[in-house]
């Protein structure tokens, strides 16, 4: 079975709400939504205090070409454009909606049916993704349209579905595959229609036996359209190393892109969020979002509202246990812990995570003992420990020449390292800086 | 014997032949240097701080010799040696010495642990830089002192030191030579180098939150709110209110107190000052003539929440 080359690492599965059907979460009595919800750009509100918005108005306007607009997810009165203190504490505006009713905008074709044939050309279908606002469902949430924008002289070869789910406890993915598998296979063949490609490849762990067995019986119809199973091991959700794992291509270091090996990986929510923007003329404003946690009474996999607040998701879920040490936004390996539970469901909010006292105490530092275990699960080939110690030193001339910009933040190093070193930490400040000043150079030139 | 003597005298001869080469090479490409940069070199505190802005003092000191042949010291000016080195410096190029303001590190905040509840628990690395690429940081205040240390570690004097009981860095003003290496070091620029002020006293604004009043009002019990109090009080156009935020420019600020009591918050700050008389009653945190800093309360050590890569238990 495939799988990437290099390094990676096999965190416990806990995947506890696999077994769980997707429920449809009660509407919030206000919604919220932060203007920079993606990569790139913020949004630009075009709403003010007192407009009545419906479920699919657009609220805020792409801020540039890599930006996305935002579109209400609720219908009711816009409350105010303010700022709301953001997953990390600090504030971003935001917009806030107090809901009333449940109003869908008239352009919406709210009805289940399978709408298989998509007679548009390819910018037709960019320009409808382009206009739902849609972005990478994994997380990163860089804007779709983009990616399907190859820059000139890249030539797309064929399509990647992201749908390994390789993060620990999420289930968001593997549910909507066995929930909504014809609309994601239709989905899928529009993304492969738009950059103008007749192949495409679906990857999934082989920790999904029921979601590998269903997609490849209906993917039966779809001769250009391939199932990929892959080999259980973290980060395989990368893009680079999907790429690497499905089609055996090595993305070379930054500025390098996908597309230059002819690339284009979407997540498998993504997909379905492009089934129901371009047949649906749904824009993206609901998404499912895995409730999880060793102590959380009822893991569960929510169809959920933009704008809801996990608080709200948490008591859907049982209420918060006793024993939280740590509630994180994402998965268990790349996700952020939140300074506040009020923090409201976004584009990229694939988890809410209750970890409890015992998962999220982080054991103390010890000098390191040279075992290079970093070195070896590192998935991009880089020495975590190396740049982990030039970050501290603050030497960022060496720090870029170590490829930093590399780094894609799996947390691997910091997952497997026996002296519990807080080598990502570093990492990551290191890559900031870095890029601060690549950015600065390149503004110069 | 014979063998020695071959050994000798080929040996002499690769000595003497290297010898002419080194000889013409030093003629040759000899580059001069200005024996008064080695003079002044001499004279400067050798901490390479950089404070000045030059690369190291050997930096410093061939600008100031540059300086001197065009003219002029004004505007150079070695923070750790302060006067005295200007002086000296002067005195080795033979010009007058410019009269600069001694300056000082304030670290603008007050967030102490009594002041500042903590709402959140950071137990990532021990960094500033790291904690506010994280988050906002322990308590709802997003602006201020993060308490990890970062602007002690870049301390080349030994001047500035966690309170434990505070959490705050404090400033010794004897050791204290406005290098700036702590203000650069903040991620949060909240420390500032100001003039020290007539008799080493000075009215600061002990706050850098920008949030709105009510916002900062419920972060921290000695936040400036932004009302405006102060900048109305103040007779002499000191103080600006920018973003929520008062600021006094200490080229204006002429220390007569005023805006001290009108705080409601008691964000301002008169250090050095001797207390005030018992007109009004006691000024309890304001005035403490010692300390360089008046800042109440205990404080554990650090940590508020972070992002953790921690897959599994």
């Amino acid at each position: 079975m495939k799988t990437f080359r290099i390094g990676g690492v096999h965190p416990a599965e806990n995947k506890l709400s696999a077994g769980k059907a997707i429920e449809t979460l009660a509407l919030p009595k206000q919604a919220v939504f932060p203007l920079s919800q993606h990569i790139g750009a913020p949004a630009t509100a075009i709403v003010k205090k007192g407009d009545v918005v419906k479920v699919g108005t657009k609220i805020a306007e792409a801020g540039g070409f890599v930006s996305a607009a935002i579109f209400s997810s609720v219908s009711g009165k816009v409350n105010k454009v303010d700022s709301i203190i953001d997953a990390s504490g600090y504030r971003k505006p935001a917009i806030f909606i107090d809901v009333d009713g449940d109003e869908w905008e008239e352009t919406i074709d709210r009805s289940t049916t399978l709408v298989k044939e998509c007679n548009l050309k390819p910018e037709e279908i960019v320009a409808k993704i382009k206009n739902a606002g849609v972005v990478g469902m994994g997380g990163a949430c860089f804007p779709t349209h983009v990616k399907l924008s190859p820059p000139p002289g890249c030539k797309a070869e064929c399509v990647i579905i992201n749908a390994v789910e390789c993060e620990p406890y999420l289930t968001a993915d593997h549910r909507l595959m066995l929930e909504k598998a014809d609309e994601i296979l239709v989905g899928v063949s529009i993304l492969m229609k738009a950059v103008n490609v007749t192949k495409g490849y679906i990857g999934i762990e082989n920790n999904k036996p029921d979601a590998i067995k269903l997609m490849t019986e209906k993917a039966a119809q779809y001769p250009n359209i391939e199932i990929v199973p892959l080999k259980v091991k973290y980060p395989q959700g990368g893009e680079k190393q999907l790429i690497d794992a499905v089609i055996a291509r090595q993305v070379p270091a930054p500025p390098a892109i996908p597309i230059n090996v002819g690339a284009v990986v979407q997540n498998v929510g993504t997909a379905y969020a492009v089934y129901e923007a371009v047949q649906k003329n749904k824009p993206l404003f609901e998404r499912v979002v895995t409730v999880t946690g060793k102590s959380v009474k009822n893991p569960s996999n929510f169809l959920t509202r933009m704008g809801t607040p996990m608080s709200q998701l948490i008591e859907a879920a049982g209420g918060m246990p006793e024993d939280t040490g740590k509630v994180i936004g994402g998965g268990p390996m790349m996700g952020k812990a939140l300074l506040n539970t009020e923090v409201p469901i976004c584009k990229g909010s694939s988890g809410v995570l209750l970890m409890n006292d015992k998962e999220a105490s982080r054991a103390a530092e010890s000098p390191c003992i040279r075992c290079a275990k970093c070195v070896s699960v590192c998935p991009m080939g880089l020495e975590p420990f190396l740049l982990a110690t030039l970050s501290a030193k603050q030497d960022w001339e060496r720090v870029e020449k170590e490829d930093v910009m590399s780094c894609i933040e799996c947390g691997s190093c910091q997952f497997t390292c026996p002296s519990h070193r807080y080598l990502l930490d570093y990492i990551r400040l290191g890559k900031g800086t870095v890029g601060g000043i690549i950015r600065a150079r390149n503004a110069k030139k | 014997m014979n063998l020695i003597l071959v050994a000798v005298i080929s040996l002499g001869a690769i000595g003497l032949i290297a010898a002419v080469i080194l000889y013409v090479a030093s003629k040759k490409f000899a580059v001069y240097e200005d024996p008064r940069i080695a003079q002044v070199a001499e004279v400067l505190p050798q901490a390479n701080c950089g404070g000045c802005g030059f690369p190291g003092c050997n930096g410093f000191a061939a600008a100031c010799v540059k300086a001197a042949d065009a003219g002029s010291l004004e505007g150079k000016l070695c923070p750790a040696g302060g006067t005295p080195a200007m002086e000296k410096i002067a005195a080795i190029l033979g010009m007058e010495a410019v009269a600069s303001e001694p300056k000082i590190a304030v670290v603008r905040c007050n967030g102490s642990c009594e002041n500042r509840p903590r709402t959140a628990q950071y137990d990532g690395a021990k960094s500033c830089a790291i904690a506010h690429a994280t988050s906002g940081g322990e308590t709802g205040c997003a602006f201020g002192c993060l308490g990890c240390g970062d602007c002690v570690a870049a301390c080349k004097f030994d001047a500035i030191r966690m309170n434990p009981e505070t959490g705050l860095p404090e400033v010794d003003e004897e050791k204290c030579t406005a290098c700036g290496a702590c203000a650069k070091a903040c991620p949060r620029r909240i420390i500032e180098i100001r003039p020290k002020g007539k008799n080493n006293r000075r009215m600061v604004v002990m706050c850098v939150n920008k949030d709105k009043g009510a916002v900062a009002n419920k972060a921290c019990k000695a936040s400036c709110i932004g009302c405006g109090k102060c900048v109305k009080v103040c007779p002499f156009e000191a103080i600006t209110l920018e973003n929520n935020l008062a600021y006094i420019d200490p080229a204006k600020c002429k220390s007569c107190r005023k805006c001290e009591p009108e705080c409601p918050k008691g964000a301002i700050h008169a250090i050095n000052f001797p207390p005030r008389k018992p007109k009004a009653e006691a000024p309890a945190d304001a005035a403490k003539p010692a300390a360089p800093k008046a800042a109440p309360a205990p404080k554990a050590p650090e940590a508020p929440k972070t992002e953790a890569p921690k897959a599994e238990a």
